[in-house]
């Protein structure tokens, strides 16, 4: 059998954000729960978050992404690959949305599909697009973390519904002579399979309507002082080891971009980390809200507009979520 | 030999108040950690995390909720057999 050669290393060439256009403040959403905005930046950091238009699909989201980091990396549509959506709030269980993405792209030789890993979708879908083309199965991967979350909470759900918005971030990932993107470091403790879970599933939906009965809306349900324990004692030795696994320092990185869970969390992690304080810090929360796979590139597209990152810089990247998964990696900034 | 409750209730003083910023002084066996300290449910979690570790206690979720009060955290690390 013969193989295809692969690249001796793969990097992030550019990056694309589609951020919805509606800005969503605590106010508005404390009139379906009791809480203030106080509460809410107290315990998340959230101020604003955007909600995307009723018409807004994650399809629509991770095209316009995708095709701004197209356009940044001079990559020709046709020439991709490779599509991977990793999303966890595309309505469909069949077909995901990463075809739809490729053909409205117009990437018409590229091979398509969903990753669903949550929150730490986005690292995942960048350790298999590395791989891919380390692999020789690609030359160019586009990599897209798009969540509508809106469509999956409950805005009555008083721990829930302040912390999510909507949004979508993508890379352009390439072949590369030398390695932009380091060793991922991925897991999961399926034990707490529970912790953050749709309620209730297709299937009792399904079971309901066959019988004539009535249940609540799907919404994604949490337990989110475990949640929040787990982030923040098992989060920072997986981004230490991530760190290691490249090679790289804390006083060499030039940002540190984890999933914007929570302000909270991502204190405590760069507490643990030991990070200097040269180290930009993603906070893109605060007008953001929590975008899932989304918020990984969100944020490091924000870190680089305002000029706290430069190109060149390793970043360390960890995302985290339901499942519980999660993944961390290194990256050398576009 | 195992801690005194005063040993303990000084080790969770610092604890608290480098989780929360409380001054140690305030963290007195009657306060609640919400009402009296207005340390919040997610800093509840900090202090549990950092208490296992100072008194190396296994505290699970189910019963971090029990624990309105300093004195409860201070009995409870107490009888989960802390030594020094």
């Amino acid at each position: 059998m013969k193989l295809q050669p692969g690249s001796p290393g793969a990097r992030i060439v550019a990056i694309g954000e589609h951020r919805p256009t509606r800005i969503v403040t605590n106010e508005e959403i404390c009139r379906n729960i009791d809480s203030t905005d106080a509460w809410i930046r107290e315990r998340s950091g959230i101020i604003t978050r955007r909600f995307a238009a009723p018409d807004e699909t994650v399809v629509d989201m991770a095209t316009s992404a995708a095709s701004k980091a197209l356009a940044a990396s001079g990559v020709a549509p046709e020439d991709v690959d490779l599509v991977l959506l990793a999303t966890c709030t595309h309505p469909y269980q069949t077909p995901g949305g990463s075809s739809e993405v490729q053909d409205r792209l117009g990437a018409i030789n590229a091979g398509a599909m969903d990753i669903n890993a949550a929150c730490a979708g986005f690292a995942y879908a960048l350790a298999v697009a590395n791989d891919a083309i380390r692999g020789g199965s690609a030359r160019h991967v586009v990599v897209i973390g798009s969540e509508k979350m809106t469509d999956f909470i409950d805005p009555h759900d008083r721990g829930m519904a302040f912390l999510f918005g909507d949004g979508a971030g993508a890379a352009v990932v390439s072949a590369s002579p030398t390695s932009g993107i380091g060793p991922v470091v991925w897991g999961s403790d399926g034990s707490h399979v529970k912790t953050i879970t749709q309620e209730p599933t297709y299937t009792q939906i399904q079971q309901a309507l066959a019988n004539g009965e009535s249940l609540p809306p799907a919404a994604l349900r949490m337990a989110g002082q475990t949640v929040f324990r787990w982030a923040v004692t098992k989060m920072a030795p997986v981004a230490q080891r991530a760190l290691d696994a490249a090679g790289v320092s804390v006083d060499e990185l030039g940002a540190f971009v984890p999933h914007q869970a929570n302000l909270r969390i991502v204190e405590s992690l760069v507490k643990s980390l030991k990070l200097p304080d040269t180290v930009a810090i993603g906070r893109d929360m605060e007008t953001q809200g929590n975008t899932s796979s989304a918020s990984i590139p969100l944020a490091l597209s924000a870190l680089l507009e305002r000029g706290e990152v430069h190109s060149g810089q390793p970043a360390l990247f960890i995302g985290f979520g339901a499942g519980l998964t999660y993944a961390a990696q290194v990256v050398e900034v576009p | 030999m195992a801690l005194s409750q005063q040993e303990i209730l000084a080790g969770l003083a610092e604890i608290v108040n480098e989780v929360a910023g409380i001054p140690a002084s305030d963290v007195q066996m009657e306060k609640s950690f919400t009402d009296d300290l207005d340390v919040d449910s997610l800093s509840m979690v900090e202090v549990v995390v950092a208490a296992e570790e100072k008194f190396g206690v296994r505290i699970p979720d189910d019963d971090v909720k029990n624990l309105k009060t300093v004195g409860d955290a201070v009995t409870y690390i107490e009888k989960a057999g802390v030594t020094a």
